[in-house]
This record gives structure tokens, sequence and C-alpha cells, in this order.
């Protein structure tokens, strides 16, 4: 070698250097709030084993963590309890909204269930499934594995440029459907007798017969 | 203590709070009396101290609006066991606006004290006397009464009243 460099010294961009060693490294803040954590416990255990990829050691100290998995349902009073942990993650930071609830409120279409992670604070990566597969988060921590050696840099530039949240189909800030939930608010198929604040819908039931 | 028939509950009921106000009925094993709300501390009690229901299981509410020949807007069901003689008694009593008060069962049985705030929680239902009535499953920023049938299922937008935190401020 012509710059007659030792062994075990090699030269690379400073940005690559420093993505690898984050991406092989990863220190999850498991969020687990419903059954979604229960696949996330299956993921750190022997079988499916997350300690192949570098990201074994779960913390549950946020100042500990670089990587949130939300896994499971937010509801309205956990919301400021997952941002206040986010904020007290230090950089850099990535976020895993692990199954149908973190990343769209799932079923729970209700009053009281945060309709996706996303709307409130950042996320690399989706986990579709209700749970989903153990494999499926380990495609995910891969997927955010290949993100940070693409996107990386090592004073989080490309952080710096999302200034607005950054999910598919997240309608617009000032849209009013984020302030009042869309939709037909009556779920109910029965309409009473004598009731004509929700009209009957086409294809819903027809009115039952009184029972008295 | 022996079992106490249901005819000889209602009946020293009746003469105790010295009305006839007081109706009983069963149906599929469960009993239920149906107490109108000025006599419902006097009958728990009376039903505690005399008739040995020493644990209360639950207290919910329904409401009714809508309901088909519903004559008041909402119910309180007070679900009562007699651990020595395994007696199941359901308290029933009837509310309508504007006056959703009742008198709190703490003094009678501590297991009353979440129950209540449940029901207050979720249907505003006020318990005069309750020692630390606050919401208990909603949050405390919360104004509406959920699981009241004119409260919308997916609310009124409370689950978006948030701030947004975006990659650039964290």
């Amino acid at each position: 070698m012509a710059l007659g460099l030792p062994e075990n010294v090699f030269i690379a961009n400073l940005d690559k250097l420093a993505n690898w060693v984050r991406a092989n490294s990863l220190w999850p803040m498991p969020f687990a709030t419903a059954c979604c954590g229960i696949e996330l416990m299956a993921v750190g255990a022997s079988r499916y084993d997350i300690a192949r990829f570098g990201a074994e050691v779960m913390r549950f100290s946020p100042r500990q963590c670089d990587l949130m998995i939300v896994a499971g349902r937010i509801v309205m009073k956990m919301l400021p309890v997952l941002q206040r942990i986010w904020l007290q993650m230090p950089e850099p930071k990535w976020c895993i909204s692990m199954g149908a609830c973190a990343c769209s409120g799932g079923v729970f279409d209700t009053y009281a269930v945060v309709q996706g992670v996303d709307r409130f604070i950042p996320v690399d990566v989706y986990i579709p499934g209700c749970p989903p597969r153990p494999e499926q988060l380990i495609q995910a921590v891969l997927d955010l594995q290949e993100q940070i050696r693409r996107t990386g840099t090592l004073r989080g530039k490309e952080f710096q440029e999302r200034t607005q949240p950054r999910a598919p189909g997240l309608l617009p800030a000032d849209a009013t459907d984020l302030i009042v939930a869309p939709g037909d608010f009556s779920t109910s198929t029965y309409r009473w007798p004598g009731d004509d604040k929700y009209p009957l819908r086409p294809g819903s039931r027809l009115p039952l017969p009184q029972i008295n | 203590m022996a079992v106490a028939s249901l005819q000889d509950i209602l009946q020293h009921l009746r003469q105790h709070t010295n009305t006839d106000r007081i109706e009983l009925s069963t149906f599929r094993d469960n009993v239920r009396l149906v107490v109108p709300k000025e006599y419902l501390y006097l009958v728990l009690q009376f039903l505690k101290e005399r008739y040995g229901f020493d644990m209360l299981i639950d207290i919910t509410a329904v409401d009714y609006l809508n309901y088909p020949d519903a004559r008041h807007r909402f119910g309180v069901v007070y679900c009562l066991l007699n651990t020595v003689s395994g007696q199941r008694l359901i308290v029933k009593t009837y509310l309508d606006e504007p006056d959703l008060a009742l008198p709190s069962a703490f003094s009678l049985w501590k297991a009353a004290d979440w129950l209540e705030r449940e029901v207050y929680d979720m249907f505003g239902i006020v318990f005069e006397g309750h020692p630390d009535l606050r919401r208990i499953l909603m949050a405390e920023w919360f104004t509406d009464y959920p699981l009241r049938k004119d409260y919308p299922l997916r609310g009124r937008g409370e689950r978006h009243d948030f701030p947004v935190i975006t990659r650039a401020e964290s």
C-alpha cells in the first residue's frame, strides 16, 4: 500500500462509519402497551433472537435507548407519556410503529384511542399485522438498519429537514378531520322508532320489531 | 344467619322505609330491587346491616336514551353479595336530568370508592359524600361523559387534540 497504513486501519467516509456503527447497535425502548408487546418479547427471546441483529439490549430507561418500538394501542392518556419518553431519548433516535393499533388505531376506532402514533411522533418504519409475526419485526429492524446506513449523517442532518410529519396518507395539519373525527358517528345499524337524528343508511338493517 | 326469603326482605324494607314504592322482581336467577333514589341509601344501609349484604360487587349505570318504553334517562345498578349465605341482590334506581345526584355508598362499602368514580367518569352521575370524586379512566382534562348514548363513539376529536412532535424538533 502506497500510504503504508498499518493493519486494522482503514479509511472511510465518517458518515458511513457512524451509520455502520449505529445500525448494528440499536438499543430498543420497548413501549409495549398491548398484545404486540408479547410478540416483541418473543423477538427478544432465544427462538427469534433479535441479538443476531445487534438490537437485543432492551432498556426501560429512555435515556439509554435509540430505537422506540411502539407496540400496542396508544390511548389519549398514554400519548403525553409516549411523547415525553420520545423527547427524553438521546439523538440519533428512530421509531418503529408496530402493529395495526400503533399504525392506525386498528379496530379501536373509539373516542379514547389515538388513530396512529405517527400523527404525533415521527415514525420511521411501520409494521402491519395484528399482532405482527416476530419475523416482521426482525424485517423492520433490518429495514431500519438499511435506512440508517443509506440516509444517516453524523450530525443528523436528515432529521433537521423533516419539519412535517412524514406518514403515508397523513392529512394536512390544518384539516378539520384531524380535530373532529370524520364519518358517520352512528355505528349502530338499528334505528330506534321515532329517531330521525340518525336516519337509516342504505344497506343497514331494517328496524327490528318492537319487543314488549 | 338464616337465609331470608325475598318476600321477607321486601316486606321488611317497605316497613323500614315506610313506602311501597320499592319493587322486587326476578329474571333468570337475578333478583332485582327497584328503589326510588330518595330511599336508596336507606335501603342499602338496611340491606348491609340487617341482611348481611357485606360485599359490594359492582356499581354501574345504564343510559336509556332512545330505549323503547324507557321512562327515565339513567339507571344506576348496585350488585350486592352476602358472603355468608351466598345471596346476591341487585339494587337499581333511576335518575333523570338535570338532577343526576345520588348519595355515595362509600360509608357502607369502601369498594364504592373507585366504582362510583367510574360511574361518574363515564356517565356524569354525581355521588354526594364521596371523599374524592375525580375521573378514574379518562384524562382529567376530558370534559364529556363517554358512555352516554348521545356521545359519539369516535368522540368529539379529543383523541387528536395533542401537539405534534416532528423530526426537526426532537
